[in-house]
């Protein structure tokens, strides 16, 4: 049976050529959706992380009002926690952040920086009122929260699942239907054959097995190709992403993220592969005994 | 070991075979003839299971053709071999490996197939040939092929449907010389031919159909009595 799958896969080459290009088309767009959208769910984890509400203190803000206003936030209910930020711990971030810069450390002190309350929100309804409770509040200077940030953000990821998932399910579709077509083809040429076959007795199992073989064999060699080219995008196009996502840290994905990437293409393309080449034989099967 | 009973088979309003009974003991060499059309090789192809019946029952040994699901007609067609009269040997493969087809399909292993190969060639005499496509061979040749591709698996019942229909008359005897061979070693042969010359050298059994009805069955029978003069004149020029 293996022997009879290599014979009539060499049999039509540029077909199964067509076939597996098709399918590593398809695969790499799905793997790009996949990757971008991962990739907007770990910028979502990564805000929705930090702390999401920045109230920034006057400088005559007294400790004793300062230690009132976060026991105020905190017995609210509404806020997981609450860091009182000084100036000095500010600099030391501040220095941090800049290391590599020091044309940008050298006139700033811990004086021009204002202390800080960093306040993570149980969840994003609570933002709203938290920054609500605190407006009003003498010591408070300014207040700065990413509440749209993160809403746009949770609102992009859900179209780009939805878009990922409707384009991925159209090309999925396409692909079944160009190996059903191949291997459709495959047992047209093949009728008279098949047909001694079975009068000879042979299980059907003997007859398709080979023909399931081939679909699943344009899948895996699909989800490689795909997965080659995404792997390779993804390398060239680090160092600009790395620039344009600082702070976030997504990049470099881990090999063995790749190499799950790989197992789930292979799946999909198997996957692919098997149904086309089952749709093709019951579409041919019903017309010999 | 064959039993048609009441056997009718229709395709579509036309009647190709009509309540047709007639048993085939165990051993048997039983030739099928008429006129074109008569309805012989529907017959073979009931007993291959491509047709089924449209009424009646048709029984080999312990079969029941009709209750035989399509999934499991792969097993009832291993104990039939089958000789066409257009071969059906696949291009693309070796005498020898259109000949070991039936063995592999049963996954034997490579060393058996290629014994039994060898020596069925031998039988038939192709052993110069086994390594020759089937458009490098003359029509006798590819009937040889055709016969040890049947026989190589010791089916208890041989099909063969106008086996001689594309050879010459010396071919032809040939041929049913190989045949009877097969019959003498036990295996029940049904032949559906045009042939007088052969029908006539065995004086075996025959049964001859007529627009799709038996009209005369004889134990030790020659080729066409009943039949009209536009047919005999037909089969002289065979």
């Amino acid at each position: 049976m293996f022997r009879n799958f290599k014979h009539h896969l060499f049999r039509s080459p540029y077909q199964s050529m067509a076939a597996i290009l098709v399918i590593s088309l398809s695969l790499f767009l799905i793997s790009v959706f996949f990757l971008i959208g991962m990739g907007f769910r770990g910028i979502l984890q990564y805000f929705e992380s930090r702390p999401q509400i920045i109230i920034y203190l006057k400088d005559e803000a007294t400790s004793q009002a300062v230690d009132l206003l976060k026991a105020k936030i905190e017995g609210s209910g509404k806020a997981k926690e609450v860091e009182y930020v000084s100036k000095e711990k500010a600099l030391s971030i501040y220095r941090e952040l800049f290391k590599d810069k020091p044309l940008l450390l050298e006139m700033v002190t811990a004086k021009i920086l204002p202390a800080s309350l960093e306040v993570s929100p149980n969840n994003l309804d609570c933002v709203h009122d938290i920054v609500e409770m605190v407006k009003g509040e003498s010591i408070v200077e300014d207040l700065e929260y990413e509440e749209d940030v993160i809403t746009n953000l949770q609102k992009l990821t859900t179209v780009l699942k939805k878009v990922g998932i409707g384009i991925a399910g159209f090309l999925l579709f396409v692909s079944v239907l160009i190996v059903l077509v191949v291997l459709g083809m495959r047992i047209f040429q093949r009728k008279e054959e098949i047909e001694i076959l079975k009068l000879l007795g042979a299980a059907r199992c003997y007859i398709y097995f080979p023909l399931y073989l081939e679909g699943i064999f344009y899948g895996v060699m699909g989800a490689l190709i795909s997965w080659g080219f995404s792997y390779l995008a993804l390398y060239y196009s680090t160092p600009f992403l790395k620039n344009f996502l600082l702070g976030i840290p997504l990049l470099p994905v881990s090999f063995l993220f790749m190499l799950k990437l790989l197992a789930g293409l292979i799946i999909l393309g198997s996957f692919v592969g098997l149904l086309g080449s089952l749709l093709a034989v019951l579409r041919s099967s019903r017309s010999i005994r | 070991m064959i039993q048609f009973e009441k056997v009718t088979k229709k395709f579509g309003s036309i009647v190709a075979l009509k309540e047709v009974s007639f048993e085939i003991k165990k051993g048997e060499f039983v030739f099928l003839t008429g006129p074109s059309g008569a309805g012989k090789t529907t017959v073979i192809r009931l007993l291959l299971g491509e047709y089924l019946p449209s009424s009646g029952e048709i029984r080999v040994g312990e079969d029941k053709i009709n209750k035989i699901p399509s999934r499991k007609l792969f097993l009832y067609r291993r104990k039939i071999g089958v000789v066409f009269q257009d071969y059906k040997l696949l291009e693309d493969k070796t005498v020898e490996e259109n000949v070991a087809l039936p063995l592999e399909i049963r996954n034997l292993s490579n060393r058996e197939i290629k014994e039994k190969v060898k020596e069925i060639l031998e039988q038939v005499g192709l052993t110069q040939r086994s390594h020759l496509f089937p458009a490098q061979l003359a029509g006798g040749e590819l009937q040889r092929t055709c016969l040890a591709r049947a026989i190589i698996t010791e089916p208890e019942i041989l099909l063969a449907d106008e086996p001689t229909g594309n050879l010459d008359p010396k071919t032809s005897l040939e041929m049913i010389k190989l045949f009877k061979k097969v019959n003498e070693k036990g295996t029940t042969i049904l032949m559906a031919t045009h042939n007088r010359e052969i029908v006539d050298s065995l004086k075996t059994r025959v049964i001859e159909l007529e627009k799709g009805e038996i009209i005369r069955d004889e134990k030790e029978g020659k080729y066409h009595c009943k039949s009209n003069n536009s047919s005999r004149e037909a089969d002289k020029n065979v």
